[in-house]
């Protein structure tokens, strides 16, 4: 029951927010505060019960729902999907906190698509029935598709449509593959994640096409270059609650899905594609890295580095090493952490000089010294700056894939490099230097709310870059079974 | 070869359609004993007499169905009462939408309901004809009061022009229906479907057999707007009345389609080989040129019917799919279909009044946060036709696309997917202009229409109700298909 309470207690907070009077703004605002902090309550408490050492999905829930396809409202966490569904639920209440101060038209439909939205990202997490899964993967979409839409900047509904159509477009494909796999299933129809995993006996030539139908889905979420040209657009366009949610939560959804189910799924033509993989991550890594270096708008540049973000995670997915895959989850959630930190921020200060281009900023560490404290911290993080949660990840994932694909850990290293250069440099321009405008001089510094909003963030960042073991500890078991189905492809039935 | 076995009546097989005509006479007889004024009451008896013969065959479906009678050319087997109950609910939610739209416009309510009425009960036997004559003279009744509902706004030209249209094409189409009945008679001696399929399994394939089926498919085709024989339904979806345009889109079609699916599997099932091949090009081709002709629509009323060309594609899926999965997803999918659609349309004519129809999407800037419950119905109605979950439509294109892949037709199900993805691009074109634009001039409302918004809140219900709890149904579905052979 603990799953459900988890998934649903947004889309309840959801409904109650509906009802309330539209001019009620501050109650409206609280209401959306309290059920988010629910939701982190129960989700805390999720962590509590959470068994160190098993491998296997855990709290599992199971109702029939359309028998005659042995469909079943089926979820279940493991150490896979156990820290990103945290990381949704810290990084939601964050956003209903940020957003106090930046969405004023509409208010009530904001949180409300906002709450829908956590419904959707948390019920992909922990679905276990390939169903309820696409359901969920696309619920997901149409509150995003409206946050962008209706609370964005000026090319809003081109950035919303674009981000509605790419995804769709995989995911449509990735339905046909679902239904294929379900019928082949057999002796039966199953939508069963464990029964696939068990008893799915597909040709390398289905296995192909299957794997690229999902990959296709999966790759545009993520995104994988170069698919990955709707990303800054929805970015730049989405209000900042919108962009961290997206950053933060929404492109794990990619990863996460490479991981649950294209890989342990369809493990022969994994070995075959994951040379093209790599190379496409790496492509990503250094593209995203240099398109970032290059942009005048603070936003983009923190879009494109997440290009150059997650081609190290998929760069560790595909290096099938368990070292290295431990690495990728790990930097999911410090992406959600710092990159979601970095889109608070930038939008921190829009808000204030309604501009983010960073040739209009300079010397703000007069101006506003505390923010450019939380800002250097964050930043550092995003770098992988030893000590802060980054630099786990990217070390495990180095780490993991030179044993396999050396060159393309050499290549991805420079990554690394071009990260610290146009963050370092971004910074630099943003913060030091002369107080040159009359209007930075004026900027006031953060208020209590928004430190508030911030201090959870480097927080956890500070946690998770000195006790990286105990993060660990709990997905590497789960990270192994997942690996276990990669090392020994199941008899495959010729036909 | 010509069945001379007494005459058996069993009116209990032509209970639910007898209702409904009755009720059309009482609804005529009562309007012309009414002295002029409020018409509301017809509308009631309308509904009433709607629901009653909707719950009749509800009853039949429960007490297992599979009666013939009339010398066997009608069955009331649970396929035809699955779709008596949808067509009685389809009638009942336009009844119940006209109300207000037939005062405002104003149109003569008494011939409205009673033509409504009539048309259903020929949609009601359509559904159980057993007998090519009588699925003739059932589409007759259905088409002549649909010819004359279509036309029934006289001050404007497009609803003439509409009138007109449909009653030339639809002439010539029954025409070509007609034609094939008789190459069937020449091929079978008989029009009974069940010695129709008698005689094609022991003859085979014979020339008059294939004539008979190509000339059945232009018939069908027309009715249900298949491409190539849609050329009618934009201009005749966008001038007729909308409360007509709701009826045609939803009862027409399903009834059509029950007929077309019921000749084509008990009739033709044996030779299924033959025509398969054919419905996959008309649904290929149905859902293409439907959805990408949609996108160009700047008119809702037109984009709505150039989607519901795109949905008779998506159903033919089913049939294409065969099998008692495919046929049950057909099912399912126009029940989908009838309610999102009723819908769609009930939130056009509520957007809408006299002289200021509101049909361009210009007109439509932020309506959803002015008419907040139109609004949110209209997304709900719009992300179901698309697709997305956990909406009907949903529910309604993965048992469809689902029974394509099992019968092996993958190559059908990607057309399909890569159709709703084109949907999804003008579906959402409706959602931009009610949550994202802001128009110059706001869309008013007239005043409180009580039985508009029952319709659309009832339409909503069911979309999400079967969206999120399919397998009932389902199952109704199944058993219903089923019933067929």
């Amino acid at each position: 029951m603990l799953l459900t309470l988890v998934v649903f207690s947004p889309l309840a907070g959801a409904a109650l927010l509906a009802l309330l009077p539209r001019e009620e703004v501050r109650g409206i605002r609280r209401a959306a505060l309290a059920f988010a902090l629910v939701t982190l309550v129960l989700s805390l408490e999720m962590l509590r019960r959470f068994q160190v050492g098993v491998a296997k999905f855990q709290m599992a829930e199971q109702v029939a729902w359309i028998p005659q396809w042995g469909i079943d409202y089926r979820l279940g966490v493991d150490g896979v999907s156990l820290f990103l569904v945290l990381l949704t639920t810290v990084l939601t209440p964050i956003v209903v906190l940020a957003s106090w101060g930046d969405i004023h038209r509409r208010v009530k439909e904001f949180f409300a698509f906002l709450l829908v939205l956590e419904t959707g990202m948390l019920g992909t997490l922990v679905a276990l029935d390939m169903f309820l899964f696409y359901v969920f993967w696309e619920v997901m979409l149409v509150p995003m598709y409206f946050l962008i839409g209706v609370w964005g900047g000026p090319r809003r509904i081109y950035a919303a449509l674009k981000f509605v159509l790419f995804t769709m477009a995989g995911s449509l494909l990735m339905l046909v593959a679902i239904l294929y796999c379900a019928w082949r299933v057999p002796g039966t129809t199953s939508f069963a994640y464990e029964t696939w995993l068990a008893r799915l006996a597909l040709s390398p030539r289905e296995q192909l096409w299957l794997f690229a139908a999902f990959a296709l889905a999966f790759a545009i979420k993520v995104p994988l270059f170069p698919f990955h040209t709707w990303l800054p657009d929805a970015h730049v366009e989405a209000p900042t609650g919108g962009s961290v949610i997206l950053a933060g939560v929404l492109l794990k959804m990619g990863t996460y899905g490479f991981l649950r189910f294209a890989l342990p799924l369809f493990p022969r033509a994994v070995a075959t594609a994951a040379p093209l993989v790599v190379a496409l991550a790496v492509a990503g890594i250094v593209y995203g890295a240099l398109v970032a270096t290059v942009q005048p708008d603070l936003k983009k540049l923190v879009a494109y580095s997440s290009v150059s973000h997650l081609g190290f995670v998929m760069l560790g997915l595909f290096a099938l090493d368990r070292t290295a895959v431990a690495g990728s989850v790990y930097q999911m959630l410090n992406h959600g952490l710092s990159t979601g930190g970095l889109f608070l921020l930038v939008g921190m200060i829009y808000e204030r000089r309604h501009t983010r281009l960073i040739a209009d900023f300079g010397g703000l560490w007069t101006a506003v010294p505390v923010y450019a404290a939380f800002f250097l911290v964050v930043m550092l993080a995003s770098v992988g700056l030893p000590g802060l949660n980054g630099f786990v990840g990217e070390f495990l994932i180095l780490l993991g894939s030179f044993a396999h694909w050396p060159w393309a850990t050499a290549v991805a290293t420079s990554g690394v490099v071009l990260g610290a250069l146009y963050l370092l440099w971004m910074y630099q321009r943003v913060i030091f230097g002369p107080l040159a405008s009359e209007e930075n001089a004026k900027l006031q510094d953060l208020s209590a709310r928004e430190v508030t909003v911030l201090v959870p963030v480097v927080a956890l960042c500070l946690v998770m870059g000195l006790w990286p073991a105990w993060f660990l500890v709990r997905m590497q078991p789960s990270i192994d079974l997942i690996l276990r189905h990669l090392a020994l492809p199941p008899v495959v039935a010729t036909r | 070869m010509i069945d001379v076995a007494p005459f058996t009546a069993n009116w209990q097989v032509a209970l639910p359609g007898l209702l409904v005509v009755v009720t059309a006479m009482v609804v005529m007889t009562a309007d012309a004993l009414e002295p002029p004024g409020d018409r509301d009451g017809l509308a009631v008896l309308g509904i009433l007499g709607l629901g009653a013969a909707g719950a009749a065959a509800a009853w039949l479906w429960w007490a297992g169905g599979n009666a013939g009678g009339f010398q066997d050319t009608l069955r009331a087997d649970r396929y035809a009462l699955f779709f008596t109950v949808l067509l009685c609910a389809g009638s009942l939610l336009t009844v119940l939408l006209s109300v207000d739209y037939l005062r405002e416009q104003p149109l003569p309510a008494g011939e409205y309901h009673a033509l409504v009425l009539l048309s259903t009960s020929g949609m009601i036997f359509l559904a159980a004809a057993n007998d090519l004559i009588v699925l003739f003279l059932a589409l007759e009744i259905m088409s002549v009061a649909v010819y004359v509902l279509a036309g029934m706004l006289r001050r404007e030209v497009r609803s003439t022009e509409a009138a007109l249209k449909y009653f030339l094409l639809g002439a010539f189409a029954t025409g070509f229906l007609l034609y094939g009945i008789a190459f069937f008679y020449a091929a079978a001696g008989s029009t009974r479907l069940d010695v129709i399929a008698q005689a094609v399994a022991r003859d085979g394939l014979t020339a008059y057999t294939l004539l008979g089926i190509a000339l059945l498919l232009v018939g069908f085709g027309f009715k249900v707007a298949l491409i190539p024989f849609h050329v009618w339904t934009p201009d005749v979806y966008e001038g007729a009345p909308t409360a007509v345009t709701a009826f045609m889109a939803v009862g027409v079609k399903a009834a059509a389609f029950a007929a077309f699916a019921r000749v084509f599997v008990a009739g033709l099932g044996r030779v299924a080989a033959s025509w398969t091949g054919l419905l996959w090009v008309l649904a290929a081709l149905t859902m293409t040129v439907g959805n990408v002709t949609a996108v160009r629509q700047r008119s809702v009323k037109r984009m709505l019917a150039y989607s519901s060309i795109a949905h008779a594609g998506y159903a033919l899926v089913g049939l294409v799919a065969g099998g008692r999965d495919g046929g049950a997803a057909l099912l399912f999918y126009l029940a989908v279909y009838s309610f999102m659609t009723l819908g769609a349309f009930a939130v056009l004519i509520a957007l809408g009044r006299r002289g200021e129809p509101n049909e361009d999407l210009a007109d439509w800037a932020g309506v959803g946060f002015r008419h907040p419950v139109l609004g949110l119905s209209m997304a709900v109605f719009m992300l179901s036709l698309a697709g997305v979950p956990p909406t009907a439509g949903f529910a309604g294109k993965f048992y469809l696309f689902s029974a394509a892949v099992d019968a092996g037709q993958v190559g059908l199900a990607v057309i399909g997917v890569l159709n709703s993805l084109v949907s999804v691009y003008y579906y959402l074109g409706v959602l931009v202009a009610m949550y994202m634009t802001e128009g110059e001039r706001a869309i008013v409302a007239p005043g409180a229409r009580p039985c508009l918004v029952a319709s659309i809140l009832v339409a909503v219900a069911a979309t999400l109700a079967i969206g999120v709890l399919p397998a009932g149904p389902m199952e109704l579905a199944r058993l219903s298909f089923a019933s067929i052979k």
